[in-house]
């Protein structure tokens, strides 16, 4: 073990060890994040995320492909119904194109939400036996989430390319509404995760909740058929409006250049991620003792 | 100076038992219960001051130094899993303190963290890193764990391939291969075939000898007493007494049995023989003289045999005792009397009491029946139909090596082996008179 090799012949000090204090107390109301505590199990964080991806794709045909087929199938069936079908405008981007960039991210937002809002009464067996900072947990999600949309995002360049559509400098903003996607996504989740701790409704009430939300986003349709002040201003309140469009803004070149009215999609992020982090914290300490 | 590396101060975990609700009593009924059953979960959960709390522990002190080994006893509900759970950080306490000098693993289940589609290796790496182990530690340990668990075949291939018992044997591995500070071990040692008990029971006090602190949850005594000096033993959510190892397990395995001891002797039981000495009272001691609740298994044990003549006068004449002792398919197992060691006794005082050493106690830990016999000249002055007593025996370390040996067979006996090439004089000889035998 590193820390307990003799201090090399260079340091003055006595080779003594001196292990550091834990202290364990009654949970107090506001808990710190432990962030020294994540970053000492970094590499654990690793194994989850690699556990997570290895264990969904054994034993299957396709393997890695089904991280794809979830955004591949809904953009066929999309284009084919919506696009083909019912002629859905999309603001002048063939239809598979324009629905694929908006599914890609909202596929990482569905399953960053998903498997967080699942991950601690999922994860009851390890959580009510071993010790470790529960947060690894949603993070590992985040991570395996992330690797999924690797893999669709290759599809989504090849598409662009089928199409002749080149990228622009705007994708170098393309990262930004990677990590907001995220943010929303990690948030909302882990209130949910910490909500489902007392109220498996949690687990039955996602595919609503996701359905919903999915019509409040711009994925399938165009934003420009949002029309009228007052409209517009509350679906502006939902933050994936502004990564879709984001999305299709730095990929597509569609839509307007975004600005300050990325301010509020930015706080609100910010205000689901540390909600949920609090939440989550103050729900783990408990969570023994309810599941 | 020996620094403290748990210091547990007015330790206290309460658990909430909600009341189980009212079962629905008809059809009518259930159709409302429907519509009010979430309304009435909702304020269940969000009134906590009304119901019912239990103290799984409560105001729990002590305090252990580095390089301690501490067996933690209690009965079944005594607190000793919340305690762990605790000391763990799985649970937070409710009120009180712990503090802890050094990292801490704790291995209260063992395998848990393994994912049954993952192969042996990758479990391997899985399972460190939840331990807390860094990646490099594991790669450097990882070649020492497939060894000590046997399974290098098959590391390869999903666990849940495994037979059960390798897969704990992997677990177990991971486990005691992990470095820590302060160690935690609950009940691991009740997995496993005799063979890997073994080897865990050597890893363990490997690492106890390596100056770690570890506290050690078992209800073996005899693991117990081979690996720690001082126990705590829980009862009630609380510490009931915090002690050297021998007076420790004296005292939890008379609180264990007591009460057990119904009058053999009591006036009214019938009684063979003329009557002219008596058995009034049967107990055993330890070499010291201390009375005995419950002998163990290896250890020497006195059983003594209180007497009393007819009349309180010194009796006359040659008196002989014996007792044997009766498993409960009521086989006698062995029977022993003052003759057979020509330990003879002749005009003794009108009340006294006989005693008898057995070394090593030999029989597998059970509950034993003691039957006595007492004859004066020959002829037979009392014999109790059901009885001296009970004789409680319960696991020991007979061989001296923590080991328990088989429960199939009553008696244990101390072998000692030895193995040597066939040239040897003994089995040529054999092999002489195999060859002469037609």
């Amino acid at each position: 073990m590193a820390r307990l090799t003799p201090i090399s012949s260079s340091t003055p000090k006595p080779d003594v060890y001196v292990p550091h204090k834990l202290v364990i107390e009654p949970p107090s109301r506001w808990t710190s994040l432990e962030l020294r505590e994540l970053w000492q199990h970094r590499d654990l964080l690793f194994f989850l995320t690699w556990r997570d991806l290895s264990v969904r794709y054994k034993q299957t045909i396709l393997g890695p492909i089904w991280a794809v087929m979830n955004p591949v199938a809904s953009m066929l069936i999309f284009s084919l119904f919506l696009g083909g079908l019912v002629g859905v405008a999309s603001d002048g981007v063939p239809y598979p194109l324009f629905s694929f960039a908006a599914l890609v991210p909202w596929v990482l937002f569905t399953n960053t939400l998903n498997r967080t809002a699942v991950s601690l009464v999922g994860s009851a067996g390890l959580i009510t036996k071993v010790y470790f900072p529960r947060l690894i947990i949603p993070l590992s999600n985040v991570l395996s989430s992330l690797v999924d949309f690797g893999l669709s995002f290759a599809v989504l360049v090849i598409l662009m390319l089928a199409y002749g559509y080149l990228p622009t400098l705007n994708i170098l903003l393309l990262p930004f509404f990677v990590l907001l996607c995220v943010m929303i996504g990690l948030g909302v989740g882990l209130i949910l995760a910490a909500m489902n701790v007392r109220f498996r409704d949690v687990g039955l009430f996602m595919p609503f909740f996701l359905q919903a939300w999915l019509y409040a986003t711009p994925v399938v349709y165009s934003s420009s058929l949002v029309q009228g002040d007052l409209l517009r201003t509350i679906y502006n309140l939902n933050p994936m409006v502004s990564v879709v469009e984001g999305f299709r803004w730095s990929l597509l070149g569609v839509g307007n250049s975004p600005g300050t009215t990325l301010l509020l999609p930015i706080a609100l992020a910010i205000v689901a991620l540390v909600c949920g982090v609090f939440y989550f914290k103050q729900t783990e300490r408990i969570f023994t003792d309810v599941v | 100076m020996v620094d403290t590396a748990i210091l547990v101060e007015g330790l206290g975990k309460q658990y909430r038992i909600g009341a189980a609700p009212a079962q629905s009593r008809s059809m009518k009924d259930a159709a409302l219960d429907l519509v009010r059953a979430p309304l009435r979960r909702v304020r269940s959960l969000r009134r906590t001051e009304d119901t019912p709390n239990i103290w799984a522990l409560r105001d729990v002190s002590f305090e252990i130094k580095a390089g301690e080994v501490i067996g933690l006893i209690g009965r079944n509900g005594a607190g000793k899993s919340t305690l762990l759970k605790i000391l763990s950080r799985i649970t937070p306490p409710t009120t009180g303190r712990v503090t802890l000098s050094g990292r801490v693993g704790s291995l209260l289940e063992v395998g848990t963290g393994f994912h049954p589609e993952l192969t042996g290796r990758e479990n391997i790496f899985l399972n460190g890193a939840m331990l807390g182990m860094r990646r490099y530690e594991i790669t450097r340990k990882f070649d020492e764990i497939v060894d000590f668990s046997g399974v290098e075949k098959f590391i390869d291939t999903p666990v849940k391939r495994y037979s059960s018992g390798m897969y704990v044997r992997l677990a177990f591995a991971v486990a005691a291969h992990l470095e820590p500070e302060i160690l935690i071990v609950d009940e691991v040692l009740a997995v496993g075939d005799a063979a890997f008990q073994k080897k865990c029971l050597g890893k363990m006090s490997e690492v106890t000898q390596n100056g770690r602190t570890v506290i050690f949850v078992s209800h073996s005594m005899a693991a117990i007493t081979s690996l720690c000096r001082r126990v705590i033993i829980m009862e009630k959510g609380g510490v009931f007494l915090d002690t050297d190892i021998q007076t420790g397990v004296r005292v939890y395995l008379q609180k264990l049995f007591e009460g057990d001891q119904a009058g053999f002797l009591a006036p009214g039981e019938k009684r063979f023989g003329n009557g002219a000495v008596l058995f009034t009272d049967f107990w055993m001691e330890d070499t010291d003289g201390n009375t005995l609740p419950v002998a163990r298994s290896g250890e020497d044990v006195v059983l003594a045999f209180a007497y009393q003549t007819a009349d309180g006068a010194p009796l006359r004449g040659k008196l002989s005792a014996g007792f044997s002792l009766v498993d409960d398919h009521d086989r006698t197992l062995f029977i022993v009397y003052n003759d057979y060691t020509n330990q003879l006794f002749e005009d003794v005082s009108g009340r006294g009491v006989l005693r008898c050493r057995i070394n090593r106690f030999p029989l597998i830990p059970a509950n034993y029946r003691v039957t006595g016999v007492l004859n004066v000249d020959g002829e037979e002055a009392d014999r109790p139909e059901k009885g001296l007593g009970m004789m409680l025996v319960t696991e020991g370390d007979f061989y001296g090596t923590g080991r328990t040996g088989s429960n199939a067979a009553p008696f244990m006996v101390m072998g000692d082996w030895s193995v040597s090439a066939a040239e040897n004089a003994a089995s040529t000889l054999h092999n002489a008179l195999k060859e002469t035998t037609p």
